[in-house]
């Protein structure tokens, strides 16, 4: 049994989502190879060769593919299916996009979001926003499967696979790239980060928010999330939203701060190793998960905690 | 009505409501209990609907597929709708439907302006906010921040009343509808067991560097 795995990257790096995904494609079958999609990138497939268990590395570069739309990905992953048993792509928003067209076009099902592979075709996954979790076998004769990333383990380097350029065609089918508006941040990753400082609703405004959450951030080497409630209101942008239809992370320390802890926000950070809440309702939900909970309002547990942190 | 669902109908109305749209459709696929649902679409300003009714639990694909039967049918200019349900959690019927029609798609759309024969849609992606643009007809996926549904007034829900909504047997569409996955079986996640409160920051300091080892 075959599998392709599409890299998750930016055109320089491989991400660590690639890693985590390869963890879980390895469980389906001994036999992997990574596929990189993209421009000028190279460096990426790499990077993607010297991860332990990867067969082989495929190669599609070309100028449609830098900023590469749902379709392009689509139409050059479908013809190459034609190789393999399974597609397993990162559940990021990349992946989430092309996905599932690629398991239409080959007429199968999409198992998405898997946390653990339990066989060859068996895989469990959330429900629910996480309040459940469904172990469902596939039919088809061929997978296409979403990982959730933070749900493994990054698979480590040491392999040294072969690098593989292939021809790609890449119809973008009437859609095209505009423009992006990405913040460039010193600060890790929020899928990846160790240590994730998140703020909710209680902080009342964008400016208070990056008073308060982002120097705290700092000085725990910490990716900065936010509860939908602060997305929503505008204190956050939509790239920090941690939760159920956002990001999900599972980081060894997560500090809740001014957040109630709505179902749809444990969907998203449940999973971390230690989670601290600092809120001045005793009553909020977010304390039922909480290892450590502090009831406070975070207006002078916060500087407190910078102390304490010296 | 799936919250995200909800905000496609409020943004099609919109379009309508701008002169953009001639008439909007609300489509369901599901239980007989899903006309309500149909229903609440109209009263928010939906002009009618239509029902393809089956008691079987769809998963993405078979939902893509009838509702291309429709599209083919109705032939809209643009087919919007909720990015995920809140249930299955799949995010990929939109996507699929794309596929399938040969259509160009936006997924999770916070801001949507059309204009003549194109859209161009702002996405939230994971670095931040990318903005495509795309031929009509197209597939666009709603996210949470691309507005704030109304509420519907008595008025438009007893007007909603008396608007049409056709109801078909998903069956009489001939299509492979057949699961392709089974459920094997359906656990509670592993819970967490609730933890300590702490008195102060310095005693939270002191517990994550001894106790729990994360600084």
């Amino acid at each position: 049994m075959a599998v392709l795995l599409v890299a998750d990257h930016d055109n320089a790096n491989l991400n660590e989502t690639t890693a985590k995904t390869l963890a879980a494609a390895v469980k389906i079958s001994p036999e992997v190879d990574i596929l990189v999609l993209g421009s000028g990138a190279k460096a990426v497939a790499d990077q993607a060769a010297k991860l332990s268990g990867v067969r082989k590395v495929l190669l599609g570069d070309s100028p449609a593919l830098g900023k590469a739309v749902a379709e392009a990905v689509e139409a050059a992953v479908l013809p190459l299916m034609a190789n393999y048993d399974a597609l397993v792509v990162p559940s990021t928003s990349a992946g989430k996009n092309f996905a599932p067209r690629v398991a239409a076009k080959l007429d199968v099902s999409q198992v998405s979001d898997v946390v653990d592979v339990l066989g060859p075709k068996t895989f469990t996954r959330p429900i629910y926003a996480g309040n459940a979790l469904e172990t469902v076998e596939a039919s088809d004769a061929k997978l296409v499967i979403t990982v959730r990333p933070t749900a493994f383990k990054p698979a480590p380097e040491g392999g040294s696979a072969a690098v593989e350029s292939i021809a790609v065609a890449a119809p973008t089918g009437g859609a095209r790239f505009v423009s992006e508006e990405v913040v460039k941040s010193d600060r890790p990753e929020l899928g990846a980060a160790k240590i994730v400082v998140s703020g909710g609703r209680a902080l009342g405004s964008a400016e208070e928010f990056k008073a308060v959450i982002e120097p705290l951030a700092d000085k725990l080497g910490a990716a900065v999330g936010a509860s939908r409630a602060a997305v929503d209101a505008g204190y956050a942008p939509n790239d920090y939203q941690v939760g159920q239809t956002g990001k999900v992370v599972a980081p060894d320390l997560y500090v809740a701060i001014g957040i109630s802890g709505a179902i749809q926000h444990l969907a998203g950070m449940k999973d971390s190793k230690v989670i601290v809440a600092i809120n001045k309702d005793a009553d909020a939900p977010i304390f039922a998960i909480a290892d450590y909970g502090l009831v406070a309002d975070y207006k002078t547990a916060v500087p407190e905690l910078m102390s304490a942190l010296g | 009505m799936n919250p995200f669902d909800e905000i496609a109908v409020e943004e099609a109305v919109r379009m309508k409501e701008k002169g953009l749209a001639e008439e909007v459709v609300a489509v369901s696929v599901g239980v007989a209990q899903a006309q309500e649902t149909i229903r609440t679409a109209l009263a928010i300003g939906a002009d009618r609907g239509i029902l393809l009714q089956t008691d079987s639990d769809l998963e993405p694909l078979a939902a893509a597929k009838a509702l291309k039967a429709l599209v083919d049918e109705e032939k809209p200019d643009l087919v919007i709708m909720g990015k995920q349900a809140i249930d299955g959690d799949n995010n990929a019927v939109g996507q699929m439907l794309a596929a399938l029609l040969g259509w160009p798609q936006a997924t999770f759309a916070s801001k949507i302006e059309v204009s003549g024969k194109t859209a161009k849609v702002t996405r939230e992606v994971d670095g931040g906010l990318q903005t495509l643009e795309v031929d009509l007809p197209a597939v666009i996926t709603v996210d949470l921040r691309l507005n704030e549904p109304r509420y519907a007034s008595l008025p438009n829900i007893m007007k909603a009343k008396k608007k049409p909504i056709d109801i078909r047997p998903l069956d009489s569409l001939g299509l492979d509808l057949k699961p392709r996955m089974k459920v094997v079986k359906v656990s509670e996640p592993p819970k967490r067991a609730g933890g300590i409160k702490v008195a102060s920051a310095q005693e939270l300091v002191a517990k994550l560097k001894t106790e729990a080892g994360v600084l």
